[in-house]
């Protein structure tokens, strides 16, 4: 799995961190996304789509291997 | 028993899409029909009254899915198409021009459309809902009007924002005592009212609009019910929007502000609702709602279509909104009741950069965050384990630092 994140779309929702914390964090000074690890394991692999799938900005790519 | 394999989901925004496309993420494989009224491919609406207002972006970066995604969910996309009736006994929903689609499971997901005000039907005043709207409300803006912008909802506020960032005289006019006064109110309505004095709007609250003045067919100016009037070149009416639930009259659907869900988005068997015209019975809250917010869309369809398919939960989510204004970013977790007491748990509000909490009836149903999207997020918590209220002073300290 590879992870793209769109920091100007983003509009610092925090919701993909409430859906992967260990994947998504957002920047201290504007809430930003940011993005820990662009190829999560396995186990995260649902966390990551949910948060995808949950961004109210369209923010987050997930790309399937 | 056997699940449904003739799905028909009717509306084709994120609430619509979203459920199309949870369908087939849970495994369903039947046929699958997603009727647009819009001839655009399914499109976000946030940006209608920020980037795509301001110019920033192409209409074509608000496509809510590329179309890969669409191809693969395997749906007859009926674009341009409106539903305009459903019929109950033969389970067909009934399209203008007289097609009729059977189904076996419906969501039923074709949002609000804009209010408008009388008299409005005149050159030069605009609504705001759909991306053509806002492509020839841009088109318009780029004349260099003066514009007036009636209500000072989400919707109103980001307009005005909008136009005031392309230095255009702006005058925003709502009845209430402050903006967004019914959303989030005196307190915080003082600073969103503060803000946008700020940046050079003129602000008239506590006034409505009496008339629209104009002159060969084209609108010259608002009167208002203070008796006072100026002049306009381009009017926004931007005073809400009602449930398009006018094509299920007399299909014996509970009908009432919006289409009237039990707690798990369902009208009546085999059919659910989800998206801004859905009103259910959030267990969260113990009360009925209906939400007109993007991350609603996207919760809710994604629920209904589960519980289509027999999931069963209940959609008990704590609700989360935002608006982006200048540079101000409003974010909200909960719900905003008029009665509540407000205080602040984080930062300053002199300083533009703060969270307040609100409660109702001993509990903390929500937290506003002005400019903190991380402590927002952190303290968001508190709504969800149902905080007593008022909260403890340590409480919002401990939930930040943890």
């Amino acid at each position: 799995m590879r992870v793209i994140i769109d920091q100007d779309k983003c509009v610092a929702s925090g919701q993909c961190v409430l859906a992967a914390a260990g994947v998504f964090d957002q920047r201290d000074e504007d809430g930003i996304v940011v993005l820990l690890n662009d190829n999560p394991p396995a186990e995260l692999h649902e966390d990551v789509r949910q948060a995808a799938a949950v961004c109210p900005a369209l923010a987050i790519t997930v790309e399937e291997s | 028993m056997t699940g449904p394999n003739r799905i028909v989901v009717v509306g084709a925004g994120a609430a619509g899409l979203t459920a199309a496309e949870a369908l087939r993420n849970r495994g369903y494989d039947g046929t699958l029909t997603l009727i647009g009224d819009e001839q655009h491919l399914p499109y976000d609406r946030p940006p209608l009254s920020k980037q795509i207002l301001a110019g920033t972006w192409e209409p074509d970066r608000i496509a809510l899915r590329g179309n890969d995604p669409l191809a693969k969910l395997d749906a007859d996309l009926l674009l341009g198409r409106s539903a305009v009736g459903l019929d109950m006994a033969t389970r067909q929903v009934l399209l203008g021009g007289g097609d009729r689609i059977d189904f076996d499971g419906l969501v039923i997901a074709t949002g609000v459309t804009p209010r408008s005000l009388p008299g409005a039907d005149i050159a030069g005043i605009h609504l705001l809902r759909t991306l053509d709207d806002a492509l020839s409300l841009r088109a318009h803006l780029l004349d260099g009007p003066a514009v007036v912008v009636v209500g000072a909802g989400f919707l109103g506020a980001e307009v005005a924002a909008v136009a005031r960032g392309m230095s255009l005289d702006v005058t925003l006019i709502d009845p209430q005592p402050v903006p967004m006064y019914r959303q989030f109110g005196h307190r915080i309505g003082e600073l969103v009212g503060r803000l946008h004095t700020d940046h050079g709007v003129s602000l008239r609250c506590g006034t409505g609009v009496r008339r629209f003045l104009g002159a060969a067919g084209r609108v010259i100016g608002v009167e208002l019910t203070d008796g006072s009037s100026m002049d306009a070149d381009l009017v926004v009416v931007a005073v809400g929007a009602a449930p398009a639930i006018d094509w299920l009259a007399g299909s014996g659907l509970p009908l009432g502000n919006g289409v009237e869900c039990d707690t798990h988005c369902q009208v009546a068997p085999g059919i659910y609702a989800a998206g801004d015209i859905a009103s259910w019975h959030n267990n969260h809250f113990d009360t009925r709602m209906r939400l007109e917010h993007r991350m609603n869309a996207t919760e809710q369809a994604m629920a209904a279509a589960g519980n289509l398919l027999g999931a069963d939960r209940p959609f008990a989510p704590v609700p989360y909104f935002w608006t982006d204004q200048y540079d101000a970013r409003i974010q909200a977790y909960g719900i905003f009741p008029a009665d509540a007491e407000i205080t602040v748990l984080h930062g300053q509000p002199t300083s533009r950069k703060f969270v307040a909490g609100y409660g109702h009836h001993g509990t903390m149903v929500g937290v506003l965050g002005w400019n903190s999207p991380r402590e927002l997020r952190t303290l968001r918590q508190l709504v969800v384990d149902r905080t007593p209220w008022p909260p403890q002073a340590s409480v919002s300290a401990t939930a930040i630092a943890s």
